[in-house]
């Protein structure tokens, strides 16, 4: 279940030791913006030494590591890799090119682990304007590409406009982005919202983005995640449509029918699929619940 | 390892460790901590850890901690001695 | 008549102080408070000696009593808190004589009951007129309550009010009436209204105190007394207060008619009266300009006295009314006994306060504190001196994890809806065991074997005793 996902600055030791109790889903572990060029290297052996002693218990861990044009994303895997992280966040990238180059080198380190191939996902960021109209080709650049996240932020900077809490100026970078990663079958997350103290706007800004199909949504504050897991959590009614939707089709199987309808709608892969999706996350959030097939 | 010039590494924030890493022509291990008391073998144990590990032989390293807990002195720690560098 | 005399050495001089005599002080000025300094200066200056202080509280701004105590001015210190400064002078052996540390309740029933015996009392006074009717609510350096000012002009021997607000007589609204006072002083200032109170009263921005404070939230949810005529007290500042903001929402969202709110009040808590979460706040101290404004103003927001508050020694007092308490800690041991006393390595940088006494009052005792704090850990073999004792403590909330005391049968239902409520219940001793895995497993902290301090429980009883550090 992947529904918030929540940067960690990479070299602030009381921040890593309680990363996983802030409640997200998934942590990312930032070596890049959040750590000077200065502290890049004290940043990595930190962030090492603490996927190697701490146990983050109930998240997924995600490292944000430099950009390819930079000298330092080598290293960051070098010494990220052998602790098997969840997934690689490579920063900045542009087209489907950056994608493969970062998943050869991880290749080459699984090997060298003794990892099988595609241990570690990737998730790349998607922050410019070049990312986003290649947003399709580096969704499927690669077999590693788990999800895709936008980066509002710097695509602003590169879009040459303000961002805002309205979010105007970002949207068809963000639908863009969901058709890329839906036509590819990979997730896609939202980029974080502008204000930390405004947590209305986060809820708003929250269901905005679940309203165009993403899977979640990042933030920078601890205090916007309990609003992110919330909005993208399903509903009471999502949880019992999916319990009927397997029902019907356990008793379709039964009968022997091919297709078979629901509230005179069909029910076709896409919707025993999401039903499905909408159970497990229903037993991540409650733990222990019945299991309808 | 003889560590040759002088680095340092971490902060003074609370849980952090500044470790100060200088060439010195013996081996010496500074220990300054706000939890000396419950835990000065500890600290020592993990700088001397890594100080094993990247195989240094002399040089003085200086340790201020504000509690952090092992696996953090020890990559401060590696960081130093990295960035000092030094010859065999 | 007029009770006005010219100066604190003339009130001391016509109070008959004598050398071996015990006077008394409130803290209502906090670390903004120059009466203490002031009264001990003269008493030194005249050369009297061997001293007991009876003040509600010592913060740091009373350091120069190191020096009369050196001097041996003063050679009795007793207490409900002290500050870190005064507490390492005394920690590392300064006074023959022990501390003795009550708390609020206590030090208030003791002077009531006639075993603590004070010979001039000195209160601070914001706003006084010539016969000493006097109050906190007013004047510049204005305080709100006075609440632990009460027992000591109701029982001392002499009792001396020091202002800088002089008003004409009779006081419009006193709160402490001239029938007790014996002489008036006029200075130029009792405190630095700036280490009074606070501007505004924050809370934390450290997310793991939010979650702390979320958790203990989600615990009162589930322990069934949020309804209709809840009472609860919280801290000052922390995640105790951080607390206050999510039982505010979830008050307000399923339309919850408190009865009171009580303790050190903050603006918080005042907002909370004001949107209709409670009928009435019952103040003994006020923490920010927030609610020394709305004390002076608002019939519902009462002052109480300290014995009102928590006492032992009235017919009842407000903590058995409460429902639910919000405290912090130093260390807890596996009995679920409290240190606020003592820091991790042995020194007295704290007190009680109203811990032990909300603690055995309220229906439900919450500790919040995080699980380590720069790798000390909260959960530990056994205290370094235990304020409040483990009986009266019903959960402690970390980031990581949520005991809850169940010795002697107690708590089993509410420990059963924590669990049904999918929040992270743990054992206590778990709680140590997963500190000791994240930071390691300290050394025990060696102390002297010499007795710097007893801590006498709210009954009068000796509850533990305070060694010097090594």
């Amino acid at each position: 279940m992947r529904r918030s996902m929540l940067f960690i600055p990479g070299n602030t030791p009381n921040l890593l030791m309680n990363g996983d109790v802030l409640g997200a889903d998934s942590i990312i572990l930032d070596l890049e913006d959040a750590v000077s060029p200065a502290e890049k290297d004290s940043a990595r052996i930190l962030v090492r030494n603490a996927l190697k002693s701490l146990h983050y218990k109930g998240c997924e861990i995600i490292i944000r590591i430099n950009p390819v044009d930079t000298e330092y994303w080598m290293h960051d895997l070098d010494e990220i890799i052998p602790l098997k992280p969840n997934m690689i966040m490579p920063p900045k990238v542009s087209c489907a090119q950056d994608v493969k180059t970062v998943s050869d080198y991880i290749a080459k380190l699984e090997e060298k682990c003794g990892f099988e191939k595609n241990t570690v996902k990737l998730i790349p960021l998607i922050e410019t304007a070049m990312g986003i109209e290649n947003a399709f080709q580096i969704a499927g650049a690669d077999e590693r590409v788990a999800a895709m996240f936008l980066g509002g932020e710097d695509l602003t900077a590169d879009l040459r406009c303000k961002r805002t809490k309205e979010g105007t100026e970002i949207f068809y970078a963000r639908t863009r982005m969901v058709c890329a990663a839906r036509a590819c079958g990979v997730d896609v997350y939202d980029t974080p919202f502008t204000d930390v103290d405004d947590i209305e706007g986060l809820y708003k800004d929250a269901a905005f983005a679940k309203g165009l199909g993403f899977s979640g949504k990042a933030s920078i504050s601890p205090r916007h995640v309990e609003g992110i897991n919330e909005v993208f959590s399903p509903t009471q009614a999502e949880i019992d449509y999916a319990h009927e939707v397997m029902e019907t089709i356990r008793i379709a199987k039964e009968q022997g029918k091919g297709v078979v309808s629901l509230r005179g709608k069909m029910i076709d892969a896409p919707i025993v699929a999401r039903a499905q999706q909408v159970i497990e996350m229903e037993r991540a959030m409650f733990g222990g619940v019945e299991d309808d097939e | 390892m003889n560590i040759k010039t002088s680095a340092v590494a971490g902060t003074l924030e609370s849980s952090d460790v500044y470790v100060k890493v200088e060439p010195c022509d013996q081996l010496e291990i500074e220990i300054e901590s706000v939890v000396y008391n419950q835990f000065a073998e500890q600290i020592k144990k993990s700088v001397m850890e890594v100080v094993e590990e990247q195989g240094v032989t002399t040089g003085k390293i200086s340790v201020n901690d504000k509690g952090a807990i092992d696996c953090v002195i020890k990559a401060r720690v590696e960081t130093a001695i990295k960035r000092a560098g030094g010859d065999k | 008549m007029s009770k006005l005399v010219a100066s604190i050495k003339e009130a001391i001089e016509q109070c008959g102080l004598k050398d071996g005599m015990t006077i008394s002080f409130h803290h209502h000025m906090r670390n903004g408070d120059y009466v203490l300094n002031m009264v001990m200066e003269a008493i030194a200056e005249m050369g009297f000696k061997n001293l007991t202080v009876n003040a509600s509280s010592v913060f740091d701004v009373h350091e120069p009593i190191i020096d009369h105590i050196k001097n041996g001015v003063v050679t009795g210190i007793e207490c409900n808190y002290m500050g870190g400064k005064v507490g390492k002078a005394i920690s590392e052996g300064l006074m023959d004589k022990p501390v003795i540390f009550r708390s609020h309740g206590g030090r208030a029933s003791d002077m009531e009951k006639g075993t603590s015996v004070i010979d001039i009392a000195f209160i601070a006074a914001p706003t006084s007129d010539d016969m000493g009717n006097c109050t906190g609510k007013f004047g510049k350096s204005a305080c709100g309550s006075i609440g632990y000012a009460f027992a000591d002009a109701m029982n001392a021997k002499k009792v001396v009010v020091i202002t800088d607000n002089l008003v004409e007589y009779p006081l419009v609204d006193f709160s402490i009436p001239e029938v007790y006072v014996d002489c008036v002083v006029a200075v130029d200032q009792i405190g630095n209204p700036a280490g009074i109170v606070s501007g505004t009263t924050k809370i934390t921005r450290d997310p793991v105190g939010l979650k702390m404070a979320s958790y203990a939230a989600k615990v009162i949810e589930a322990s069934g007394l949020l309804k209709d005529g809840f009472s609860f007290q919280t801290g000052a500042g922390g995640a105790t207060l951080a607390a206050a903001k999510y039982i505010k929402e979830m008050m307000l969202e399923k339309g919850i008619q408190g009865s009171f709110g009580m303790g050190g009040i903050t603006g918080y808590m005042v907002d909370m009266l004001n949107e209709g979460c409670f009928k009435a706040l019952l103040d003994v101290q006020c923490f920010d300009l927030k609610a020394v404004e709305s004390i002076r103003s608002n019939p519902k927001h009462m002052e109480v006295s300290a014995t009102q508050y928590a006492g032992v020694s009235g017919k009842s007092a407000g903590v058995d009314s409460l429902d639910v308490v919000l405290l912090g800690a130093t260390q807890v041991d596996l009995d679920f006994n409290v240190n606020v006393h003592t820091d991790s390595n042995g020194y007295i940088m704290g007190g009680s306060g109203g811990h032990c006494d909300t603690a055995a009052g309220s229906k439900l005792s919450i500790i919040i504190a995080p699980l380590t704090r720069a790798r000390l850990p909260l959960v530990v073999d056994r205290c370094l001196c235990i304020s409040t004792p483990g009986s009266t403590v019903d959960v402690v909330v970390t980031q990581r994890g949520i005991a809850v005391n169940t010795a002697g049968g107690k708590n089993v239902e509410l420990k059963e809806k924590l669990k049904e409520a999918k929040l992270p219940v743990v054992e206590i001793a778990d709680l140590k065991r997963m500190a000791e895995e994240i930071a390691g497993v300290p050394k025990p902290v060696q102390m002297s074997d010499k007795v710097v301090a007893n801590v006498i429980y709210r009954d009068g009883t000796l509850l533990d005793v305070i060694h010097a550090v090594k």
